[in-house]
């Protein structure tokens, strides 16, 4: 069995800034993470293979700088990382990521599920997952908590959270499978793995031709969102008033105007 | 620029909104996209249609129309009776083609972002989601929407060039809907569907619905951020007091101390309570989205150069450990001299 986990590398979210002039994303010095939500979705992954073996590989889309955020997966349990990395394939939206994804995923050849994370930390669009099914041409199970396989009828089942309740559904393999954030307690890296996963013998990286991508379709040029401008949010006027007095008296004032506007 | 199956010169000069149903009619985020694409229709001089899949429509059909659709293209049949995305996918494409319109809005919800996403893909088209606002330009039919970027409170234009539909996708609570007017008319497009059971590759096993919890409808809300370290157990006692939800931020949501769809903010729920008490927030503009349509916001930080107090009405610099218990008494002492 083939498990294929998507993985973005993100800025850390509390350590972006943005330039107040330019409106520009304040890159330098900000560390990188692989993505949170990701997190889960490799953990969903490892716990299918404990229990019905196989291989987990990882791709991604970026720089080889983003190599080592991605070993760290390894060190958790993964096998191998494939990194889409080519300047053409940069800028991309959604419609190119999920095709770019795809190209790779086919690469791959006989894979039987890919997880996502449920959304990714900087885009929040959490529209790949069920992008990719399509141009996989594959069965989805979206915001899944957790999944279970019957491999001999190659059927995936998963609990799709949904508002305050849930179904259980179940699709036949290969299938995307989206998996809720928090859902699960991604495991640590294993030491004794260390090593073996940090040696760059665990990395494939494989520009656009390599996959076959057909040039219109990715990046910038395969992306039909353009921004077009920027400005600043409109932001409500408050009152900023700042309540003074011992902690019991703030306590009364703020239960005063509490119930005063309610 | 991958070529989308139709463009913006045979795209129809309308507006479709993909409706979805919860127990008591049509979803609260339809409505508020009726809304919205009513007021757009109306800026544009374009027509507003409502998409329906289900297995009895008629009723919803007629709510759609009262709350600001033209026309209601509705696709009826069993198969249609519960979401299934190889099913509802396909029933909305073949539509899709056949009304071709400029503009495709979803709520960002499970199934609207499933369906969106999917769709975005067989019609080779673009999808902005989460957008805060939506624009039409006039003349070129043009659909400009707001993202809000990454942190800082800086919105990203974006629009599609000649690519049709224009989809997008707004979670709930970002536009405000307005009530019904039973009298006006609508025109009822009834799409005939052909579906086998072999079309549909997803079973449901079990489906077990529960009335989750709508922030977007609470009159007040009491949220946690990392500076509560996790106890919101004081924030749901507070809540019971006051007939209030519990919210947070990402941050506690992400480590599990509090439940997604509890989220406040831009990747969460946008709220307009009457009183949003920010408990330990600093105040990331990713929030901030979230209460800008309170009508009184207090914040509570212990750190006076937080940036939620740039967005509170009443401020309060101190350790929320010890002002929400001291918050607690007083609201419950002042609650039985009002009884």
């Amino acid at each position: 069995m083939i498990s294929v986990v998507c993985v973005k590398v993100v800025p850390k979210s509390e350590e972006i800034r943005v330039d107040p002039d330019t409106m520009m994303l304040i890159r330098e010095g900000v560390r990188s993470e692989i993505n949170p939500p990701d997190m889960n979705a490799l953990e969903m992954a490892l716990s299918a293979k404990d229990r019905y073996g196989g291989q987990v590989y990882i791709i991604s889309m970026g720089p080889p700088a983003f190599v080592p955020f991605l070993q760290a997966g390894v060190a958790m349990g993964a096998d191998h990382i494939y990194l889409l990395s080519d300047f053409t394939l940069a800028g991309a939206d959604t419609l190119a990521t999920t095709y770019t994804l795809s190209k790779g995923i086919r690469k791959l050849g006989d894979v039987d599920l890919v997880f996502c994370g449920e959304e990714s930390s900087d885009g929040a669009t959490g529209q790949v997952p069920s992008g990719l099914s399509e141009w996989l041409n594959f069965a989805g199970l979206t915001l899944t908590t957790e999944t279970a396989l019957d491999i001999e009828s190659g059927l995936a089942r998963g609990r799709r959270e949904i508002g305050g309740g849930y179904q259980i559904l179940e699709v036949p393999l290969p299938c995307v499978v989206s998996v809720k954030t928090a859902c699960n307690e991604p495991r640590f890296m294993d030491y004794e793995r260390k090593e073996w996963a940090f040696d760059r013998e665990r990395v494939t990286i494989w520009d656009a031709e390599q996959i076959d991508a057909d040039p219109d379709l990715t990046g910038v040029k395969g992306s039909p969102t353009v921004v077009s401008g920027l400005s600043q949010a409109p932001v409500r006027n408050r009152k900023k008033q700042f309540l003074e007095g011992s902690p019991a008296e703030i306590a009364d004032q703020i239960a005063e105007i509490i119930l005063q506007n309610s | 620029m991958p070529l989308s199956l139709y463009n913006a010169d045979n795209a129809d000069q309308s507006i479709w909104v993909y409706l979805e149903r919860d127990r008591d009619g049509l979803a609260g985020i339809s409505l508020e996209l009726l809304a919205k694409g009513r007021q757009l229709a109306d800026q544009a001089g374009w027509i507003l249609g409502g998409i329906l899949l289900g297995s009895q429509n008629s009723e919803l059909c007629r709510a759609a129309i009262a709350h600001g659709a033209d026309e209601i293209w509705s696709a009826e049949h069993v198969l249609l009776a519960d979401f299934t995305i190889d099913a509802y996918s396909r029933v909305m494409f073949e539509m899709i083609l056949k009304g071709m319109p400029g503009v495709l809005l979803f709520g960002a919800t499970p199934d609207g972002r499933d369906l969106a996403g999917c769709l975005a893909v067989r019609l080779r088209t673009g999808l902005n989601a989460d957008c805060t606002g939506l624009r039409i330009r006039p003349g070129s039919g043009e659909l400009v929407c707001d993202v809000s970027g990454f942190g800082g409170g800086v919105l990203a234009l974006i629009e599609m060039g000649l690519n049709r539909p224009q989809m997008a996708t707004v979670r709930p609570g970002v536009f405000s809907k307005f009530p019904p007017d039973w009298n006006r008319a609508g025109k009822l497009i009834e799409f005939p569907v052909l579906l086998k059971e072999a079309d549909i590759q997803t079973r449901i096993i079990e489906k077990v619905s529960a009335e989750g919890v709508d922030l977007t409808q609470a009159s007040l809300i009491i949220a946690g951020g990392r500076g509560i370290e996790g106890d919101f157990e004081t924030l749901r006692e507070l809540a019971d007091i006051l007939e209030g939800e519990v919210g947070g931020t990402r941050p506690p949501v992400d480590d599990g101390y509090i439940e997604r769809e509890r989220q406040i903010g831009q990747t969460g729920v946008v709220c307009s309570p009457k009183i949003a008490i920010c408990c330990g927030i600093s105040g990331a503009f990713h929030f901030i989205v979230g209460v800008e349509k309170a009508e009184v916001v207090i914040a509570i930080n212990s750190d006076p150069g937080a940036p939620i107090f740039e967005h509170a009405d009443y401020c309060v610099v101190g350790d929320v450990r010890t002002i929400l218990p001291l918050l607690k008494e007083s609201l419950q002492s002042q609650l039985v001299e009002e009884i």
